[in-house]
Protein backbone atom coordinates (compact mmCIF):
# COMPACT_ATOMS: atom_id res chain seq x y z
CA UNK A 1 0.00 0.00 0.00
CA UNK A 2 2.85 2.40 0.77
CA UNK A 3 4.53 1.19 -2.43
CA UNK A 4 1.23 2.13 -4.79
CA UNK A 5 1.10 5.71 -2.35
CA UNK A 6 4.65 6.70 -3.75
CA UNK A 7 3.56 5.41 -7.28
CA UNK A 8 0.46 7.86 -7.33
CA UNK A 9 2.50 10.69 -6.02
CA UNK A 10 5.26 10.66 -8.47
CA UNK A 11 2.70 10.34 -10.98
CA UNK A 12 0.39 13.04 -9.48
CA UNK A 13 3.30 15.24 -9.32
CA UNK A 14 4.56 14.31 -12.95
CA UNK A 15 1.34 15.08 -14.27
CA UNK A 16 0.90 17.99 -12.65
CA UNK A 17 4.27 19.36 -13.47
CA UNK A 18 3.69 18.94 -17.46
CA UNK A 19 0.06 20.43 -17.36
CA UNK A 20 -1.49 17.05 -17.92
CA UNK A 21 -5.04 16.13 -16.76
CA UNK A 22 -5.23 12.56 -17.21
CA UNK A 23 -2.83 9.84 -16.35
CA UNK A 24 -3.79 6.83 -18.72
CA UNK A 25 -0.66 4.76 -17.96
CA UNK A 26 2.15 3.84 -15.47
CA UNK A 27 4.78 2.13 -16.40
CA UNK A 28 7.57 0.62 -13.52
CA UNK A 29 9.92 -0.42 -13.47
CA UNK A 30 10.17 -3.66 -10.87
CA UNK A 31 13.15 -5.88 -9.68
CA UNK A 32 13.20 -9.25 -9.45
CA UNK A 33 14.76 -8.99 -6.03
CA UNK A 34 11.77 -6.86 -4.22
CA UNK A 35 8.61 -8.34 -2.38
CA UNK A 36 6.55 -6.50 -4.96
CA UNK A 37 3.58 -8.84 -6.12
CA UNK A 38 2.01 -7.15 -9.05
CA UNK A 39 -1.65 -7.89 -8.73
CA UNK A 40 -1.75 -6.47 -4.82
CA UNK A 41 0.25 -3.75 -6.43
CA UNK A 42 -2.44 -2.76 -8.98
CA UNK A 43 -5.04 -3.41 -6.19
CA UNK A 44 -3.46 -1.10 -3.67
CA UNK A 45 -3.11 1.46 -7.07
CA UNK A 46 -6.27 1.10 -8.05
CA UNK A 47 -8.32 2.06 -4.76
CA UNK A 48 -5.74 4.87 -4.07
CA UNK A 49 -5.91 6.39 -7.59
CA UNK A 50 -9.81 6.74 -7.22
CA UNK A 51 -10.92 10.86 -7.68
CA UNK A 52 -7.81 11.67 -8.84
CA UNK A 53 -6.19 12.33 -12.33
CA UNK A 54 -4.63 8.72 -12.47
CA UNK A 55 -8.24 7.06 -11.64
CA UNK A 56 -8.80 4.21 -13.94
CA UNK A 57 -5.15 4.32 -15.62
CA UNK A 58 -3.11 1.18 -16.22
CA UNK A 59 -0.33 -0.46 -14.19
CA UNK A 60 2.13 -1.93 -16.43
CA UNK A 61 5.13 -3.24 -14.76
CA UNK A 62 8.56 -4.69 -16.33
CA UNK A 63 10.22 -7.41 -14.56
CA UNK A 64 14.01 -6.28 -14.18
CA UNK A 65 16.22 -10.26 -14.11
CA UNK A 66 18.31 -10.35 -10.80
CA UNK A 67 21.91 -10.43 -12.55
CA UNK A 68 25.28 -9.47 -10.40
CA UNK A 69 28.67 -9.02 -10.91
CA UNK A 70 32.21 -10.55 -9.30
CA UNK A 71 34.53 -8.18 -7.52
CA UNK A 72 37.14 -10.62 -7.90
CA UNK A 73 37.26 -11.90 -11.21
CA UNK A 74 34.80 -9.32 -13.25
CA UNK A 75 32.41 -11.41 -14.81
CA UNK A 76 28.99 -10.56 -14.83
CA UNK A 77 26.21 -13.15 -14.87
CA UNK A 78 22.15 -14.19 -14.49
CA UNK A 79 21.80 -14.85 -10.35
CA UNK A 80 19.82 -18.30 -10.48
CA UNK A 81 18.12 -19.52 -6.71
CA UNK A 82 19.29 -16.53 -5.34
CA UNK A 83 23.11 -17.89 -5.66
CA UNK A 84 25.35 -14.83 -4.65
CA UNK A 85 28.56 -16.96 -5.93
CA UNK A 86 30.33 -15.86 -9.38
CA UNK A 87 30.36 -19.10 -11.17
CA UNK A 88 33.18 -18.56 -12.83
CA UNK A 89 35.60 -18.31 -9.91
CA UNK A 90 32.99 -19.06 -6.82
CA UNK A 91 33.86 -15.85 -5.07
CA UNK A 92 31.17 -14.62 -2.52
CA UNK A 93 32.34 -11.00 -3.51
CA UNK A 94 29.19 -10.61 -5.45
CA UNK A 95 27.57 -7.23 -6.33
CA UNK A 96 23.69 -6.70 -7.72
CA UNK A 97 24.23 -5.17 -11.00
CA UNK A 98 20.12 -5.15 -11.46
CA UNK A 99 16.74 -6.40 -9.82
CA UNK A 100 16.84 -4.34 -6.80
CA UNK A 101 14.65 -1.58 -9.56
CA UNK A 102 11.19 0.41 -7.71
CA UNK A 103 11.03 3.08 -10.05
CA UNK A 104 8.58 4.64 -12.33
CA UNK A 105 10.02 5.11 -15.54
CA UNK A 106 7.39 6.66 -17.79
CA UNK A 107 4.07 8.25 -17.89
CA UNK A 108 1.15 8.32 -20.65
CA UNK A 109 -1.11 11.30 -19.77
CA UNK A 110 -3.42 13.67 -22.24
CA UNK B 1 2.03 12.13 -24.33
CA UNK B 2 4.60 10.33 -22.90
CA UNK B 3 6.74 11.32 -20.23
CA UNK B 4 10.08 9.75 -19.14
CA UNK B 5 10.21 10.05 -15.32
CA UNK B 6 13.00 7.48 -14.26
CA UNK B 7 11.99 8.26 -10.03
CA UNK B 8 12.44 6.23 -7.33
CA UNK B 9 9.85 4.62 -5.51
CA UNK B 10 10.99 4.37 -2.14
CA UNK B 11 13.54 7.80 -2.51
CA UNK B 12 11.67 9.88 -0.01
CA UNK B 13 11.71 7.45 2.56
CA UNK B 14 15.46 6.59 1.60
CA UNK B 15 16.23 10.17 2.54
CA UNK B 16 14.25 10.30 5.80
CA UNK B 17 16.26 7.11 7.27
CA UNK B 18 19.24 8.72 5.80
CA UNK B 19 18.10 11.38 8.22
CA UNK B 20 17.45 9.13 11.30
CA UNK B 21 20.53 7.26 10.76
CA UNK B 22 22.82 10.50 10.48
CA UNK B 23 21.25 11.67 13.67
CA UNK B 24 21.89 8.72 15.75
CA UNK B 25 25.19 7.94 14.42
CA UNK B 26 26.06 11.44 15.46
CA UNK B 27 25.38 10.34 18.98
CA UNK B 28 27.37 7.24 18.73
CA UNK B 29 24.00 5.17 19.40
CA UNK B 30 23.93 1.41 17.31
CA UNK B 31 20.64 1.14 15.84
CA UNK B 32 19.40 -2.31 15.03
CA UNK B 33 15.94 -2.90 12.88
CA UNK B 34 15.12 -6.66 14.27
CA UNK B 35 12.69 -8.68 11.89
CA UNK B 36 10.74 -11.68 11.23
CA UNK B 37 7.41 -13.23 11.63
CA UNK B 38 4.90 -12.94 13.90
CA UNK B 39 5.66 -15.36 16.41
CA UNK B 40 9.37 -16.40 15.79
CA UNK B 41 10.38 -14.82 18.81
CA UNK B 42 11.31 -11.25 18.22
CA UNK B 43 10.22 -10.27 21.53
CA UNK B 44 11.34 -13.00 23.53
CA UNK B 45 15.14 -12.50 21.85
CA UNK B 46 14.79 -8.57 22.75
CA UNK B 47 13.42 -9.72 26.46
CA UNK B 48 16.17 -11.99 27.05
CA UNK B 49 18.94 -9.38 25.31
CA UNK B 50 17.68 -6.18 27.65
CA UNK B 51 18.08 -8.81 31.01
CA UNK B 52 21.32 -9.45 30.06
CA UNK B 53 22.95 -6.42 28.73
CA UNK B 54 20.94 -3.52 30.61
CA UNK B 55 23.74 -2.86 33.06
CA UNK B 56 26.65 -2.66 30.47
CA UNK B 57 24.80 -0.79 27.45
CA UNK B 58 22.10 1.88 27.72
CA UNK B 59 18.95 0.05 25.38
CA UNK B 60 16.10 1.64 24.56
CA UNK B 61 13.46 -0.18 22.01
CA UNK B 62 10.93 1.24 19.64
CA UNK B 63 8.12 -1.51 18.94
CA UNK B 64 5.99 -1.62 16.21
CA UNK B 65 2.87 -3.10 15.99
CA UNK B 66 -0.27 -3.30 14.11
CA UNK B 67 -2.96 -1.91 16.56
CA UNK B 68 -2.14 -3.53 20.41
CA UNK B 69 0.99 -2.49 22.84
CA UNK B 70 1.55 -6.28 24.19
CA UNK B 71 5.09 -6.58 22.84
CA UNK B 72 6.01 -3.02 24.44
CA UNK B 73 4.12 -4.02 27.35
CA UNK B 74 6.70 -6.95 27.86
CA UNK B 75 9.63 -4.51 27.21
CA UNK B 76 8.53 -2.20 29.39
CA UNK B 77 8.67 -4.75 32.72
CA UNK B 78 12.83 -4.65 32.19
CA UNK B 79 13.28 -1.04 33.36
CA UNK B 80 14.17 0.45 29.60
CA UNK B 81 12.99 3.07 28.00
CA UNK B 82 9.98 1.71 25.22
CA UNK B 83 8.07 3.94 22.60
CA UNK B 84 5.13 2.04 20.71
CA UNK B 85 4.48 2.80 17.36
CA UNK B 86 1.04 2.05 15.84
CA UNK B 87 1.20 1.17 12.10
CA UNK B 88 -2.79 0.97 12.07
CA UNK B 89 -2.89 -1.79 9.83
CA UNK B 90 0.31 -0.70 8.10
CA UNK B 91 2.52 -4.02 7.96
CA UNK B 92 5.69 -2.45 8.43
CA UNK B 93 7.34 0.37 10.30
CA UNK B 94 8.62 3.27 7.88
CA UNK B 95 11.60 6.02 8.18
CA UNK B 96 8.81 8.78 8.83
CA UNK B 97 7.25 6.48 11.82
CA UNK B 98 10.78 6.56 13.20
CA UNK B 99 11.64 10.34 12.77
CA UNK B 100 8.40 11.16 14.53
CA UNK B 101 9.65 9.92 17.84
CA UNK B 102 12.50 10.16 17.92
CA UNK B 103 12.17 13.33 20.29
CA UNK B 104 11.02 11.25 22.86
CA UNK B 105 13.63 9.54 23.64
CA UNK B 106 17.19 10.85 25.76
CA UNK B 107 19.34 9.85 22.83
CA UNK B 108 22.31 11.74 24.93
CA UNK B 109 21.83 8.61 27.24
CA UNK B 110 21.93 5.78 24.43
CA UNK B 111 24.11 3.21 23.06
CA UNK B 112 21.90 1.47 21.43
CA UNK B 113 18.06 1.37 20.05
CA UNK B 114 16.21 -1.79 18.90
CA UNK B 115 13.61 -1.04 16.59
CA UNK B 116 11.34 -3.89 16.86
CA UNK B 117 9.88 -4.10 13.03
CA UNK B 118 6.31 -5.21 11.89
CA UNK B 119 6.06 -9.13 12.29
CA UNK B 120 6.11 -9.84 8.82
CA UNK B 121 8.82 -11.62 6.32
CA UNK B 122 7.52 -9.36 2.96
CA UNK B 123 7.35 -5.48 3.02
CA UNK B 124 10.02 -4.66 6.22
CA UNK B 125 12.59 -5.69 4.12
CA UNK B 126 12.45 -2.74 1.21
CA UNK B 127 12.04 0.34 4.06
CA UNK B 128 14.93 1.40 5.69
CA UNK B 129 14.12 3.10 8.64
CA UNK B 130 17.56 4.29 9.73
CA UNK B 131 19.38 1.45 10.96
CA UNK B 132 22.91 0.16 11.10
CA UNK B 133 21.58 -3.23 10.50
CA UNK B 134 18.92 -5.80 10.14
CA UNK B 135 18.61 -8.45 11.78
CA UNK B 136 16.11 -11.42 10.82
CA UNK B 137 14.99 -13.82 13.29
CA UNK B 138 13.52 -17.35 12.07
CA UNK B 139 12.20 -19.84 13.86
CA UNK B 140 12.65 -23.32 13.58
CA UNK B 141 8.99 -24.18 13.87
CA UNK B 142 8.57 -21.73 10.06
CA UNK B 143 10.39 -24.11 8.15
CA UNK B 144 14.05 -24.53 6.42
CA UNK B 145 12.12 -23.35 3.07
CA UNK B 146 11.49 -19.78 4.07
CA UNK B 147 14.82 -17.94 2.64
CA UNK B 148 14.27 -18.83 -0.65
CA UNK B 149 10.46 -17.62 -0.40
CA UNK B 150 11.23 -14.36 1.70
CA UNK B 151 14.43 -13.90 -0.06
CA UNK B 152 15.15 -9.89 0.65
CA UNK B 153 14.91 -10.47 4.06
CA UNK B 154 17.51 -12.93 4.51
CA UNK B 155 19.60 -11.15 1.99
CA UNK B 156 19.17 -7.48 3.82
CA UNK B 157 20.26 -8.83 6.94
CA UNK B 158 23.75 -8.44 8.72
CA UNK B 159 22.91 -11.71 10.82
CA UNK B 160 20.17 -14.02 10.79
CA UNK B 161 19.06 -15.51 14.48
CA UNK B 162 17.99 -19.03 14.21
CA UNK B 163 15.50 -18.98 17.05
CA UNK B 164 13.61 -22.43 18.79
CA UNK B 165 16.27 -24.53 18.63
CA UNK B 166 15.49 -26.72 21.31
CA UNK B 167 12.25 -27.57 19.67
CA UNK B 168 14.53 -29.22 16.80
CA UNK B 169 13.92 -32.77 17.90
CA UNK B 170 10.63 -32.67 17.45
CA UNK B 171 10.43 -30.96 13.83
CA UNK B 172 11.17 -32.21 10.43
CA UNK B 173 13.23 -28.92 10.04
CA UNK B 174 16.38 -29.32 8.26
CA UNK B 175 19.08 -27.52 9.64
CA UNK B 176 21.60 -27.67 6.82
CA UNK B 177 19.64 -27.05 4.39
CA UNK B 178 18.43 -23.60 5.97
CA UNK B 179 22.48 -22.96 6.81
CA UNK B 180 23.17 -23.55 2.29
CA UNK B 181 19.97 -21.49 1.74
CA UNK B 182 21.00 -18.38 3.89
CA UNK B 183 24.70 -18.31 3.51
CA UNK B 184 24.03 -18.96 -0.43
CA UNK B 185 21.94 -16.00 -0.41
CA UNK B 186 23.84 -13.93 2.04
CA UNK B 187 27.58 -15.35 1.85
CA UNK B 188 28.75 -12.84 4.71
CA UNK B 189 25.76 -13.41 7.24
CA UNK B 190 26.32 -13.49 10.67
CA UNK B 191 24.35 -17.43 11.79
CA UNK B 192 23.31 -17.22 15.24
CA UNK B 193 21.34 -19.86 16.53
CA UNK B 194 19.70 -19.62 19.56
CA UNK B 195 16.80 -20.85 21.79
CA UNK B 196 15.42 -17.96 23.88
CA UNK B 197 13.48 -20.87 25.90
CA UNK B 198 16.66 -22.39 27.60
CA UNK B 199 19.41 -19.59 26.85
CA UNK B 200 20.99 -21.84 24.70
CA UNK B 201 23.69 -19.95 22.05
CA UNK B 202 22.80 -16.58 23.22
CA UNK B 203 26.19 -15.65 24.63
CA UNK B 204 27.43 -15.74 21.08
CA UNK B 205 24.41 -13.24 20.34
CA UNK B 206 25.16 -10.90 23.00
CA UNK B 207 28.89 -10.64 21.90
CA UNK B 208 27.86 -9.67 18.24
CA UNK B 209 25.48 -7.56 19.55
CA UNK B 210 28.10 -6.09 22.12
CA UNK B 211 30.85 -6.19 19.88
CA UNK B 212 28.69 -4.04 17.19
CA UNK B 213 27.79 -1.58 19.73
CA UNK B 214 31.17 -0.78 20.80
CA UNK B 215 32.32 -0.24 17.08
CA UNK B 216 29.77 2.31 16.66
CA UNK B 217 30.92 3.86 19.87
CA UNK B 218 34.95 4.03 18.29
CA UNK B 219 33.82 5.11 14.64
CA UNK B 220 32.23 8.27 16.82
CA UNK B 221 34.99 8.87 18.83
CA UNK B 222 37.56 8.62 15.75
CA UNK B 223 35.13 11.21 13.63
CA UNK B 224 35.44 13.40 16.63
CA UNK B 225 39.05 13.44 16.59
CA UNK B 226 38.98 14.07 13.01
CA UNK B 227 37.28 17.54 13.12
Amino acid sequence: MAIAQGILDIALNTAAQNDATKILRVSLLVGQLTEIEPASLRFCFTALAADTPAAGAELEVTVVPLTGRCRDCGGEFAIDHYRFYCPECNSAAVEILSGRELKVEHLEVE
Amino acid sequence: MEIKVMANILDKNDQIANHVHHRLSGQGIFVLNLMGSPGSGKTSLLEQTIAALKEEIHIAVIEGDLFTSKDAERIEGHGVPVIQINTGGGCHLDADMVQSVLDRLDLDKLDLIVIENVGNLVCPAEFNIGEDVKVTVLSITEGEDKPLKYPLIFKQASAVVLNKTDLLPYTSFNMQAAVEDITSLNPHVTLLPVSCRTGEGLTVWYDWLKEQVAAKKQLKAVNAACK
